[in-house]
């Protein structure tokens, strides 16, 4: 094997440059990102017979947290098998989160996923064990041969072989006339009239090969471009771009929805969590007992068994009982114990996990590190599944891990692999320092404020996905893709058509080919958007990272503007590619901006939203227990939030509103 | 002592990790299928058959593995994960070591 890092021809840019080119398109439904809420978005719209068009910063066929892989289908509480109701799962989720987790997606994930992958099925997905490998298996329903995950009771999460499921998806919008334009970011939404807080009739994109400026008109536009990333923690040089979705996933959504006036919420949410670490391992690579690992004996340096208890806290004695509810229990939602994990949940829902205690235990002399994964002792059939299946289909194994260490001699019949939270043996190791934080990394995160059509606060923007501060998933953002289509193809056929401003539209095209009048790096007084990110996530970890007060929260303010004005303004690229990653940068610094308002806003401590204020210590106090909204002030420079709010449950009956709408 | 090689050149650092894929030139055709499957857009193509592609922004590598999943050549293009990433595991029965290389 070689690398062509000293052939590479360094100066000709291999793709034909088109800077200031404006190319127009027209359609019923315009999505912009065509990751997995994206790609059902447009099936979901296209199926009503609206003309569509899927707009894609990468390439279709493999983009987003789910291009890679999904071994997980999870809240499919309409599946046959599932003992627990979608109602009764929606609420249960949304109790497990504290109240704080969107629950009309929730509900239409719990009550659509199962439907969703049946489609996944007839596209040519495997969704069953057609090949009797699993027969007989205690996960597996002999009759359907669907195969599930975590509560081997209650069934309502499947194991699937999701590795190559988008490249189906995207093969099956060709087959139904969605037009699909990869490699162009999408920058902004257009409105009526260009006016902020108005309808929404469009957006731009630029190409990242090209650099062509492309203008999308649209009766109803459909935002897919997940969530924000490289908020606190940044970093190239060790193992590539640091983050757990993938780097091209910054916020671009939330940023320009946020231009174009809609309501956001749950932004002040963030985690301590080494999700985004430079210093984290290839994930699902090393040995741990939860997700895709859940319930894989941990072994110490002995080969002693570390036990595992219940949500009653009693030790299980016998295997079987990990995938079962504990006495008294109806159902559990996943488990494994992690101590870092994002954050505790209900006791009446909590998975069983490793001993909380082993820390301590391994202090006394009891456990001697390092910890193991050992797939050896675990019997046949959980081991193939661990390591085949969830290894294998879920992103980022099938090559990363089950080829690469498989080509290196790993062999999960003789060998175990080490754990790297030598102190826990919990499988996730806690943060290097405090200030390692995620925002829409990990975790239920802060979004776009949507309504039962899933429409924002600005009439035309619908969202889906990771976007609108719901369940974290592949199902939530097939089954919410899947609903939203149809809902904004609706929408799309009622509407006039708007023209476009053209100086909102002169506006943009200056705002995104700024950074190229900057010039080359070198004798110019320009920043790369490396440097400029790694700044921004210092100003987070400084003054918008545990705890809070209004002071520290003032000075992440005036940073922020600080580099707004000084610095961002400077930021240099010289091709498309960079062009790209530097308007992504001015994008995060939107999104930290959105962060402190939401900050700002909550004058209370809250444990849900792992959000500590010093100056309102006292924790959960009853009258925040709401949604806090901000949406952007169209008054002075337009930096400033308008803040309101939303009671905790506001969405009504799950059924009736869901039956109305289908 | 002597020593071979001596041009010396004004070079700068290069960006790490930096080598996340490595290509075999006696199988790779040059047919750029993992320049368009990179959602990062690490690579810049082959400029013409028979050669390889090139990586230009190898940082930026997502390790997701789907160029060399879509390679059409078994082979021709491998995954190379950054040294610090490397994990190890021993056998069970004897006790030795091993690590991904
Ligand atoms: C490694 C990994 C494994 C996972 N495994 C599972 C699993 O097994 N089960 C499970 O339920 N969930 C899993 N998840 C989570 C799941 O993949 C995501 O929740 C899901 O993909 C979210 O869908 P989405 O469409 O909202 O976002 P994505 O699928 O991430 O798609 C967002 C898309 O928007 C595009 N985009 C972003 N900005 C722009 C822009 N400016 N212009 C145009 N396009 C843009 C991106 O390129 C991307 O294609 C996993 C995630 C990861 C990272
Ligand atoms: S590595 Fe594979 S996909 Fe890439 S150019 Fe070579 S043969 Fe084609
Ligand atoms: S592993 Fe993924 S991100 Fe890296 S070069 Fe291959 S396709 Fe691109």
């Amino acid at each position: 094997m070689s690398d062509t890092l000293e052939t590479a021809d360094a100066e000709v840019w291999p793709y034909p440059i088109r800077y200031g080119q404006v190319k127009k398109f027209e359609s019923d439904v315009v999505v912009l990102g065509g990751g997995i809420a994206g790609v059902w978005s447009a099936i979901g719209a296209a199926r009503q017979g609206a003309k569509v068009i899927l707009v894609e910063k990468t390439v279709t066929a493999r983009s987003g947290a789910g291009g890679a892989g999904c071994d997980h289908w999870q809240w499919a509480a309409d599946n046959p098998c599932s003992s627990v109701s979608p109602e009764e799962l929606t609420q249960a989720l949304i109790d497990n989160q504290g109240g704080y987790r969107n629950g009309v997606s929730t509900y239409i994930q719990c009550a659509s996923a199962y439907q969703a992958l049946l489609e996944m099925e007839q596209m040519g997905g495997k969704v069953r064990d057609v090949d009797d490998e699993f027969k007989g298996a205690p996960f597996r329903d002999d009759a359907s041969k669907l195969v599930f995950a975590y509560d081997y009771d209650a069934r309502f999460v499947l194991r699937v072989w999701g590795n190559d499921y988008k490249l189906l998806l995207r093969k099956e919008c060709r087959r139904l006339g969605v037009k699909i334009i990869d490699r162009v970011a999408v920058t902004g939404l257009l409105t009526k009239d260009g006016e902020t807080g108005a309808q929404v009739i469009g957006a731009t994109g630029v190409n990242t090969r090209t650099g062509e400026f492309n203008l999308f008109k649209a009766g109803a536009v459909i935002s897919c471009m997940s969530r924000p990333q490289r908020n606190w923690t940044f970093s190239s040089e060790m193992r590539g771009v640091s983050t757990f979705r993938p780097p091209t996933n910054v916020g671009n959504g939330h940023a320009m929805a946020w231009r174009a006036g809609a309501e956001f919420t749950m932004m002040e949410k963030s985690m301590r969590s080494p999700f985004a670490s430079p210093y984290s391992y290839p994930s699902y690579g090393v040995g741990n007992a939860i997700n895709t690992w859940f319930a894989c004996n941990i072994v110490d340096a002995n080969g002693k068994e570390v036990p595992w208890v219940d949500c009653n806290g009693e030790v299980i004695t016998n295997f079987d009982q990990r995938y079962r509810p504990a006495r008294g229990q109806k159902f559990f939602i996943m488990g494994g114990g992690s101590s870092s994990h994002p954050h505790p949940g209900l006791k009446e829902y909590a998975g069983p996990k490793l001993t909380p205690d082993l820390a301590e235990r391994m202090e006394k002399g009891e456990f001697t590190p390092p910890f193991y994964a050992d797939l050896t002792s675990m019997p046949d059939h959980e081991r193939r599944v661990i390591w085949g299946l969830n290894v294998g289909e879920e992103g980022k194994t099938r090559i990363p891990i089950l080829q690469t260490y498989s080509e290196a001699g790993f062999d999960p019949e003789q060998d175990m692999l080490q754990t790297y939270d030598f102190l826990r043996g919990s499988g996730m190791r806690e943060p290097v320092t405090p200030q390692e934080r995620t925002f829409g990394e990990q975790g239920i995160c802060g979004g776009m404020v949507v309504d039962w059509d899933l429409m924002s606060t600005l009439p035309g923007l619908f969202g889906a996905g990771d976007l609108i501060y719901g369940s974290q998933d592949h199902s939530h953002a097939a089954a919410t893709g899947r609903y939203v289509g149809r809902r904004a193809a609706l929408f799309a056929v009622s509407q006039q058509n708007e023209q476009c401003s053209q100086e909102q539209i002169e506006a943009e095209m200056e705002r995104v080919y700024a950074p190229l009048g900057n010039g080359s790096i070198n004798g110019n007084p320009g920043m790369d958007w490396k440097e400029l990110n790694a700044a921004l996530c210092r100003v987070m970890q400084n003054y918008c990272s545990e705890p809070k007060n209004a002071e520290l929260l003032d000075l992440a303010e005036t940073w922020l503007d600080d580099i707004a004005e000084n610095e961002a303004p400077k930021m240099v690229a010289d091709n498309p590619h960079k062009l790209m990653r530097a308007l992504d940068v001015l994008d995060i610094l939107t999104c930290d901006r959105m962060i402190v308002h939401a900050c700002k806003a909550r004058k209370a401590s809250n444990t849900h939203l792992h959000f500590n204020r010093l100056d309102y210590p006292e924790m959960d106090p009853p009258e925040w227990h709401k949604w806090i909204t901000i949406r952007r002030d169209g008054n002075g420079d337009g930096n400033g939030a308008t803040v309101g709010e939303m009671p905790i449950a506001p969405w009504g009956d799950f059924e009736s509103n869901y039956q109305a709408r289908i | 002592m002597q020593i071979k090689n001596t041009q010396v050149l004004r070079t700068p650092n290069a960006p790490t990790p930096g080598r996340p894929v490595l290509f075999n030139p006696d199988i790779c055709t040059g047919c750029n299928i993992c320049v368009h499957f990179c959602m990062e857009d690490i690579f810049m193509p082959a400029a013409q058959k028979g050669a390889l592609p090139t990586i230009l922004y190898p940082e930026e590598c997502w390790y997701c593995g789907n160029c060399v999943d879509d390679c059409p050549e078994p082979g021709a293009i491998a995954l190379n994960h950054p040294l610090m990433q490397r994990v190890r595991w021993k056998r069970k029965a004897t006790g030795e070591h091993f690590r991904v290389r």
